[in-house]
């Protein structure tokens, strides 16, 4: 990892005694795309501000750029910020907006709406310098508030929750716009989001934070394969849990029987005793004829199916138990399907199996 | 029904309102129908009334000290409101809203007791404490629209920016509510320019223009002159009041914001 340009240690936060950052501590890597992913009021947006001088932890450091930020107001911080609500200057248009940072610079009159044309360009909105900021969609607002970040050279970006206020097709695009911007300037990006689809497609790096503190941070392919908890594992994507028994390597699940596990299968550690395993659906698969000796399946029924055009999500309820499974399987031509009520074989990877 | 209703309501609300300027060109010192023949004598014997051109400089500074007094006070208000929640808030605000809707009187005479209670001598000042505490419900129920239809993190978006607090305030949120601010401004001076009650009971040896008029009832050969005065205090308080709602709504409509609010529907 290159050198950390923010460094959070145990961070504190508290409104009017309820802990919003409960002893945080963070590095984030210069030049990563770095996000924030919790449920709503786990106090991402708290923890953005603090970053941006916003907000005054009680207790705790923070280290931008290998400098710390103690007693250094909002202003003459090298961090810049797209709000939620974007905050665009309703009474200034678009090249005010996006120059209002370069009020005070030493540029030349040219220079700067030079500079602002070229930030335009960059996000896409290129000539759109003389409009009204009332006169633009939420897209373009979006553009407009990054390209207004943008045009200072911030050491890190902070970004709220900017596509919360977009609808879906939009989002999709101004979520491939931002990583190619990204990787284009270069410039660190902290992400806030609830969504972890956005975290899982954006980021290099993902927090998942509850309750004020950061549960685990990793590359999301490791996130979504090795969770750090169950608690993560269920927000992250879709696992089913089931009831276990664990002895040696050896554990027990109600309905699929006995398989061998290996230690970095639980983050826990291996405890004898019951436990609790989880497993994504497409690690689960219907079978079209009943299992063969040895294999490892178990029988059930499926109790609904839901269809997503190229997927679709069984959940099945397993014979002897009252624990539903969640499978997916890929809707190709001549492939195994089945309807609700159908008697199934489920078969599973017990090697993808998560302990906790 | 309902229409004959709202047509005798409104004939008695803008009846005397139309009588002031008939009378007031009226070419005669009784006040009665029929009709003798026009003048503007009236008119030209106004600025010729020593007394009462000095009335009309009192109301003026009056009004001016006042409406601006109470909007300062209104923004300091309608900031705090809108920015900070502390406990007992919605009480704290609905004590300065309180001479709204309390009798005017009321308002005087304790006003009036407090000031010689502390043996403080009655003028012009006392004048515009009194009118200041009356114009402050409007001007906070303006100012507090202007504040309601911003976004704070606007102001912050200014400070990540570069901005001081100060520099923020002023070249982000103050062009915002500005259309406030002189709306604001307006209706005080307006509402001070021809409040009575108060005056009369706060004013020391400068008579205010509505206390003035009110001496001047007494000698009927003066009325036309009263008259006339009124017309153009009429005329003036109506195109105050369009001007202030006017730079209201082109304020709302240049930052394409919603109308909400105001006095007007
Ligand atoms: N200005 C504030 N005053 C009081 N409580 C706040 C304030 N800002 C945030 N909180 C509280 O702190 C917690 C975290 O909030 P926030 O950081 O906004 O969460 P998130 O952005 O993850 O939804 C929440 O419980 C919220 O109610
Ligand atoms: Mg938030």
């Amino acid at each position: 990892m290159k050198r950390p340009i923010v460094e959070l240690r145990d961070i504190h936060k508290n409104f009017d005694g309820e802990q919003a950052l409960d002893d945080l501590s963070l590095d984030i890597a210069e030049g990563e795309f770095f996000s924030l992913l919790g449920p709503s009021g786990c106090g991402k947006t708290t923890l953005l501000r603090t970053i941006a001088g916003f907000e005054q932890p009680e207790r705790g450091t923070l280290t931008l750029d290998g400098k710390p930020m103690e007693g250094v107001q909002a202003n003459r911080r090298p961090t810049n910020m797209v709000f939620q609500s974007y905050a665009i200057f309703p009474h200034l248009d678009v090249a005010r907006n996006v120059g209002f940072g370069l009020r005070r610079s030493r540029l030349s009159a040219s220079e700067k709406s030079n500079a602002v044309e070229e930030a335009l360009q960059m996000v896409g909105l290129g000539g759109f310098g003389k409009r009204a900021a009332h006169a633009l969609s939420g897209g373009q607002r979006q553009r407009v508030a990054l390209a207004r970040a943008l045009i200072l050279k911030p050491r890190v970006l902070l970004l709220d929750e900017p596509m919360s206020a977009l609808d879906r097709k939009l989002r999709e695009t101004m979520q491939d716009e931002l990583r190619r911007l990204q990787r284009q300037v270069g410039i660190t990006f902290i992400l806030v989001t609830h969504d972890q689809e956005e975290a899982l497609i954006m980021s290099d790096r993902i927090a998942v934070m509850f309750d004020g503190r950061i549960a685990q941070v990793a590359a999301p392919g490791e996130l979504y394969l090795r969770p750090a908890s169950r608690r993560v594992a269920q927000f992250i994507g879709m696992m089913s849990f089931l009831p276990a028994r664990l002895r040696g390597r050896e554990i027990e699940v109600d309905g699929f029987g006995r398989t061998d596990v290996s230690e970095r299968q639980a983050p826990g550690g291996l405890k004898d005793g019951p436990a609790e395993v989880g497993i994504r659906p497409e690690m689960m698969s219907l079978l079209s004829e009943p299992p063969s000796q040895g294999q490892r399946a178990a029988s059930g029924r499926v109790s609904e199916v839901t269809y997503y055009g190229d997927m679709s999500y069984y959940a099945v309820m397993l014979d002897g138990t009252d624990r539903t499974v969640t499978v997916s399987m890929k809707n190709l031509p001549g492939g195994v399907t089945a309807e609700r009520g159908e008697a199934v074989t489920v078969s599973w990877d017990p090697g993808s199996l998560m302990i906790f | 029904m309902l229409r004959g209703y709202v047509l005798t309501y409104l004939v008695f609300l803008y009846a005397p309102i139309v009588l002031l300027p008939i009378f007031a060109f009226n070419d005669s010192t009784v006040i009665a129908f029929p009709l003798t023949g026009f003048t503007t004598r009236w008119f030209e014997a106004l600025p010729a009334t020593p007394e009462l051109v000095r009335s009309v400089r009192t109301s003026l500074s009056i009004a001016v000290s006042a409406s601006i007094l109470a909007t300062l006070l209104g923004l300091c208000a309608a900031r705090v409101n809108a920015r900070y929640a502390f406990p007992g808030r919605a009480a704290v605000l609905g004590f300065v809203m309180l001479p709204l809707i309390l009798p005017e009187i009321l308002v005087a005479v304790s006003l009036l007791v407090v000031l010689l209670t502390l043996g403080v001598q009655l003028n012009a000042l006392t004048v515009v404490l009194g009118h200041t505490l009356i114009c402050m419900p409007f001007a906070i129920a303006i100012l507090n629209g202007a504040f309601g239809n911003l976004d704070p993190a606007i102001e912050e978006a200014a400070i990540d920016l570069g901005c001081s607090r100060w520099q923020a305030f002023r070249m982000v949120t103050l062009p915002l509510i500005a259309p406030g601010i002189i709306s604001s401004l307006l209706i005080g001076f307006t509402i001070s320019l021809d409040e009575f009650i108060i005056a009369f009971f706060l004013t020391g040896s400068d008579p205010t223009l509505p206390v003035y008029l009110w001496a001047q009832l007494r000698f009927p050969a003066r009325l036309p002159i009263v008259m006339a005065l009124g017309t153009l205090l009429v005329a003036l308080s109506v195109i105050l009041l369009c001007g202030a709602e006017w730079v209201r709504r082109r304020g709302m409509r240049r930052s394409g914001r919603r109308d909400a609010g105001g006095f007007f529907a």
